[in-house]
């Protein structure tokens, strides 16, 4: 099958392939994305990976949740165009040495992947040392930009200081960014923390995020792709679209389901609920983009 | 005594010290509300207050640049370990809200949280 002619039909059915498809979904709202501008392509997130993390109550299958992620996207029949890590790489530690080990070891498992990896960071993996290990491993990739078959997609860091926020520093540059855009040109971000204000009682919002939306609101077809809260979320701000990735180690409790931010228990009847990783996919028909929640399955 | 030992002694003196004059001239006292972050956890880590009262929360950092945050009154302040800092505070709504640390400090930085307690004047 060719990437460039698949319909949405064929896409649900690849959902059966490799991870096992508990959930998919065709987000309302979402047309326009690809304005036939681009050719049809999908690219995989995975996120809040917290590898080093070693709760046996909450996920006994901590060493294996990262390879078997991987093992089922390299056995996608149809091969993502690229993977990209949305942040958290690492569980944290304030041990600089177990920081750097655990990247390590991090790095050289995703080394595996068989499609073109796309990395940025999380405050676990950054935030205590501004990024300093983080890109002794993975490059100066906190915050950047990129190209992909008609795509523009910006790398923002609300990360790297121990506060969540982007800073004027990187506001300028977003502006800049952008300036450089058309106005109909699609835009993904991806980012960790979400920009919106979620919820900050849990530290899930971005403080100046909503600096960074202002910028982006002329831009007709803006969605964001972020991690962070451990679970799937699907939120407006005005046209702009805000998409939450589940974890490959914990999910946590949606807001309004406990009273403090909760790591949801192991479910040993229903292994690896809550647990999972997404394709996105660009399309050029005008039905916009899909989303395919995988969850992760015993080997 | 260390000189971060000497500065808290003598921020507790300069606050009680304005906390008596008050009273010497009759005018109602603000109470003052002293909280301590060490990592991962604030003391006291329930506060408990009226709704209108004026408080001052008086912070201070034992180990990092925590952060005091209060999102439900948008209110935050940083704070640096040996300088206190003061944060004028009026709740105007009753309930029960979330206070947090909302500075990455580490490893427990997840749970460095307590509650502000708001009941009705």
């Amino acid at each position: 099958m060719e990437e460039s002619s698949f319909n949405r039909r064929d896409f649900l059915k690849l959902a059966g392939v490799g991870g096992g498809a508990v959930f998919a979904s065709t987000l309302p709202g979402c047309a326009n994305l690809m304005p036939g501008k681009a050719d049809d392509f999908y690219f995989v997130q995975l996120s809040d990976i917290h590898w080093g993390y070693n709760n046996a109550s909450v996920n006994p299958d901590f060493k294996s949740t990262l390879p078997k992620a991987i093992q089922a996207v390299n056995s996608l029949e149809q091969k993502p165009d690229f993977v990209v890590f949305t942040g958290d790489l690492t569980q944290t530690t304030d041990d600089p040495k177990l920081r750097r080990a655990r990247l390590k070891e991090f790095r050289d498992m995703a080394a595996a992947i068989n499609v073109p990896v796309r990395y940025f960071a999380g405050e676990h993996d950054a935030a205590l040392d501004r990024g300093e290990a983080y890109q002794e491993f993975f490059g100066e990739t906190l915050r950047y930009t990129f190209d992909h078959k008609g795509l523009h997609f910006i790398v923002l860091d609300n990360i790297s200081d121990p506060a969540p926020i982007l800073g004027d520093k990187q506001i300028e540059w977003l502006k800049a960014d952008l300036a450089r855009q058309k106005p109909d040109q699609p835009i993904i971000v991806l980012t960790h923390r979400p920009l919106f204000s979620m919820y900050p009682q849990w530290d899930w919002a971005t403080r100046d995020g909503d600096k960074a939306i202002d910028l982006l609101m002329p831009f007709k077809n803006v969605t964001v792709f972020y991690g962070h809260i451990h679970h799937e979320h699907h939120q407006k701000t005005g046209h702009i679209e805000h998409h939450a990735a589940k974890s490959l180690m914990f999910p946590l409790a949606p807001v309004g389901s406990v009273e403090k931010k909760t790591q949801v228990p192991w479910n040993a009847a229903k292994p690896y609920e809550g647990l999972g990783w997404r394709r996105i996919r660009a399309e050029t028909d005008g039905d916009g983009h899909v989303l395919m929640e995988q969850v992760l399955t015993k080997a | 005594m260390n000189r971060r030992r000497f500065l808290r002694y003598s921020a507790v003196g300069v606050i009680g010290g304005v906390a008596c004059a008050r009273l010497a001239m009759g005018v109602a006292a603000t109470r003052r509300i002293l909280v301590k972050a060490a990592k991962f956890q604030f003391t006291p880590g329930e506060i408990r207050l009226r709704k209108g009262e004026a408080v001052v929360f008086v912070l201070t950092a034992e180990d990092f640049p925590h952060g005091f945050s209060l999102p439900d009154f948008k209110t935050r302040i940083d704070f640096l370990p040996g300088k206190t800092v003061e944060l004028n505070f009026t709740a105007d709504k009753v309930g029960r809200f979330h206070f947090l640390c909302d500075n990455f400090c580490g490893e427990g930085h997840d749970t460095m949280s307590g509650w502000l307690i708001v009941s009705e004047s």
